[in-house]
């Protein structure tokens, strides 16, 4: 197909519909709404659902109904109304349902700004709602992976029947790119768990009510080694210049891009400097972060997030005390110049 | 005279299997309660319009959580009042199916007021059961928005008073009110009579469905025993004494005679016909490379910027546009969001031969400037030796950089001699395309006609484009 240039937002949409997805229920807010003029636009011409519900709460609940019935559904927000899911996604989590749930995140706590920030990383990375449960979470850094990384969503939803989170930043979601659409999606798993309204579904349950405690203790087990394997199967990740790299830096979605540019200025500079960048977020990179951080050749990492230092967290967990892990964060929506990471970069790698 | 054999409805389980323990014989409810009546009302009624196959039960949270021990249907267990949110995802999926939604009174009324509402106000072609104790039963006996005036709970233990919780919620009065549902009706359980009223209302909701109506609202004043401290007669005594004077039975809105079955059913587009829908263009537009006129090295870094209406947003598009027909990586970023709306916009492009890092342009190398706000905020982050072209017909100062391209354009006076200033853009995308060497003008005005929407201004569009490049051809020289 001739590619198309369309915002990162509508890629979403798009490829939302080639996975086969037909079932779209959402709530406006900035900077996540035109997923939800998209998906009116075009859900109704491929006979799918678009419903703008009267909350996210209602949303995320009507995401719940669609998805227990087999259908391929999903869900869109920013920061705020993706706080508002957190009750449904345990749901959906506990009731193994998949569905893909997207995060435009903006600035935060409470209305914050519409302006782009990472500081819903713990939350949708850890789990955000109540209950031992994670979200597989994708982090797109352009507008071909929003496109990608939503059909990939659905995939993983079905596959391991558990919610699946495509977080993305304002920036991404907003910013216009060429994406080229790949052939819609043809072949699905069966669903025999679905709730069809036919006499062979009838024995079916779509619940996540366990009130023995030895059932749900078991329950609960059942999904850790669910993360487990979805830990050992699906970690993506994409490395520039680690080749020779003394030191790593690690950074997800815009950040990523513009770490990609640092890092070309600061080898111009002759520093060897390289990038780790996690595509998917849970599960994380960790075993790769620990082989960088067992070769001699690597000095150092340097984390840098949009947030107060949320996934450095996981790359101090993974470095464990081999090698300085350092922060830099950015906040309220501000975005660091090349200039300033270049020189935030140096600082850390103590090369000024 | 027929004889009617008294059986257990096919539509609920022969045993209870679902329910722990060894007792699967009977329900989990508390003797005298209501919930279990109703269950039958509603397994009788899908046995009877022969949808027992194709039903499914969305229960709720409180006693009634384990709707799915007994109804032997697809079974959806849900959150604390959002079983008619649910129950749209599923009816929406399934337009099919006969899908009914169970409450209770906290449930429906008070933590989920916002999606009975909302799915009562849509007219989802769904039936709810809303069961009204005026209790919280499973927490332990609690307030509920309907629990009455002067009623002693766990969180009333001195009485509900008007002060404090005001009084008790009317939900079929409520619902009633609202123009899409087509039957509302409140009934009770308090003794044989009331109970084959409240089974005709219960019958009414499913055929509603079955016939496709829409939104079918049965509220059923029932017994809590347990949650009243009274004895099963006393509770029933109790409905009619008391509850009565609060809850008044009767249909409060009955249409569905009068409206026509609802078209439910979605026809699916086939997976090879959806790009065509998404208007993916599967052909390909047949461009050629190796023909362009354009520079081996494109490094671009350009900002665009002016007043909301300008559209310096749309100019940016089309340069990423053209440049992505042109084989370059193409970047498009706006500022987003409220505080350009009628005030200044900009958005930032980046052209490159290879792939684009930050989309960002903190130093540009060609500023546009459409008003006087942009070239002062703009002006000292273009790289030296970069280009400014600002528009000389509006904005009435000049650049003060001395080591810059000083490229004023009257953009809005030429698109207004041509008849708008509109197209002030296109003038500026045609010195753009006479000034520089990565946009070939013959690709340019093949991709005009795509990119525009509105086709009869693709000529004026034309016109300001050639204009543009004849001037920008003239300043190059």
């Amino acid at each position: 197909m001739a590619k198309q240039f369309v915002k990162g937002n509508e890629a979403i949409v798009k490829g939302a519909i080639l996975a086969g997805c037909r079932a779209y229920y959402g709530y406006p807010i900035t900077p996540a709404s035109e997923i939800a003029h998209a998906a009116a636009q075009y859900m109704p011409l491929v006979g799918g659902t678009f419903l703008q519900a009267e909350s996210e709460i209602a949303a995320i609940n009507m995401v719940y109904g669609a998805a227990g019935t087999g259908l391929r559904a999903m869900t869109a927000s920013s920061s705020p109304g993706f706080s508002l899911k957190q009750e449904g996604m345990s749901y959906l989590a506990g009731a193994e349902l998949p569905c893909v749930v997207v995060n435009i995140m903006r600035g935060g706590p409470g209305l914050g700004n519409i302006a782009p920030e990472q500081s819903d990383y713990n939350m949708t990375v850890k789990g955000g709602g109540h209950g031992n449960y994670k979200n597989i979470v994708l982090a797109p850094n352009s507008a071909q992976e929003m496109c990608d990384l939503t059909i990939l969503a659905f995939d993983l939803a079905d596959k391991y029947r558990n919610p699946a989170v495509l977080l993305a930043d304002g920036f991404i979601g907003q910013m216009m790119e060429p994406v080229d659409f790949p052939e819609p999606v043809t072949e699905f798993a069966e669903k025999t768990w679905a709730v069809r309204g036919v006499d062979q579904d009838r024995r079916n349950l779509i619940s996540s009510i366990e009130l023995d405690p030895d059932d749900l203790e078991r329950h609960n087990q059942k999904l850790q080694r669910k993360y487990e394997i979805i830990s050992n199967n699906e970690t993506r990740y994409e490395e520039y210049q680690l080749e020779d790299a003394e030191y790593v830096v690690v950074g997800y979605g815009i950040v990523s891009r513009m770490i990609h540019t640092a890092v070309d200025q600061l080898r111009e500079e002759g520093v060897k400097v390289g990038m780790l960048r996690p595509v998917t977020l849970m599960p994380y990179p960790t075993i790769r972060l620990k082989e960088l951080a067992e070769m001699d050749q690597i000095k150092a990492f340097s984390v840098i997030e949009l947030s107060n230092g949320q996934m450095v967290d996981d790359v101090r967990l993974a470095v464990n005390g081999k090698k300085p892990v350092e922060f830099f964060g950015r906040m309220g929506g501000n975005v660091p110049s090349i200039k300033e990471l270049v020189h935030e970069i140096k600082r850390m790698m103590r090369v000024v | 005279m027929s004889v009617k054999i008294l059986s257990k409805s096919e539509a609920f389980y022969d045993t209870y299997e679902r329910r722990p323990g060894s007792n699967k014989d009977q329900t989990h409810y508390c003797p005298g309660c209501g919930h279990g009546i109703l269950h039958k009302l509603i397994a009788e009624a899908l046995v009877d319009f022969g949808v027992t196959k194709n039903s499914i039960v969305v229960g709720p949270v409180g006693c009634s959580v384990f709707t799915h021990y007994y109804f032997n249907a697809g079974n959806f267990q849900s959150a604390h009042g959002r079983a008619p949110a649910v129950a749209t995802g599923v009816k929406r999926s399934l337009p099919e199916s006969i899908v009914l939604s169970y409450q209770g009174d906290g449930d429906l009324a008070a933590i989920g007021g916002n999606e009975i509402l909302h799915a009562a106000n849509r007219g989802e072609a769904i039936t709810v059961f809303f069961v009204n104790n005026a209790i919280y039963g499973m927490t332990g006996g609690q307030m509920a928005p309907t629990t009455l005036i002067g009623q002693k709970t766990t969180t009333t233990p001195y009485g509900r008073t008007l002060e404090n919780e005001g009084y008790p919620i009317g939900m079929s009065e409520i619902i009633s009110q609202l123009a899409s549902p087509v039957y509302v009706e409140r009934v009770m359980l308090a003794d044989t009579r009331s109970i084959n009223a409240a089974r005709k209302a219960v019958r009414k909701g499913i055929e509603n469905q079955v016939e496709k109506k829409g939104f079918s609202f049965i509220e059923v004043l029932s017994t809590c025993p347990t949650g009243w401290k009274m004895t099963a007669p006393q509770a029933e005594e109790w409905i009619k004494t008391t509850m009565l004077e609060s809850f008044p039975l009767g249909v409060y809105k009955d249409i569905a005679d009068q409206v026509e079955p609802l078209i439910l059913h979605k026809d699916t587009v086939p997976s090879r016909r959806v790009p065509k829908f998404l208007g993916l263009n599967q052909e390909g537009e047949g461009f050629d490379i190796s023909q362009m006129k354009i520079a081996e090295d494109v490094d671009q870094e350009i900002k665009i910027a002016g007043f909301g209406g300008q559209g310096v947003l749309s100019l940016g598009v089309w340069l990423s546009e053209i440049g992505m027909r042109e084989d370059l990586k193409v970047s498009w970023i706006p500022s987003y969001g409220p505080e350009m709306r009628g005030g200044t916009a900009n958005c930032h492009v980046k052209l490159s031969r290879t792939d684009i890092g930050s989309p960002l342009v903190t130093h540009s190398n060609i500023l546009i400037a459409m008003n006087r706000p942009s070239l002062e905020k703009f002006e000292a982050d273009v790289v030296e030796g970069g280009v400014i072209i600002w528009d000389n017909s509006l904005i009435d100062i000049e650049p003060t950089r001395k080591d810059i391209r000083n490229m004023p354009i009257p953009a809005t006076q030429i698109a207004k001699d041509l008849g708008t200033t509109r197209i002030s853009n296109v003038v500026i995308l045609g010195v753009l395309a006479g000034i520089t060497d990565f946009l070939d003008p013959d690709v340019v005005q093949r991709v005009l006609p795509i990119i525009f929407k509105k086709k009869q201004l693709l000529s004026i569009n034309l016109k300001a484009f050639q204009k543009g490049l004849e001037l920008g051809r003239e300043l190059a020289n």
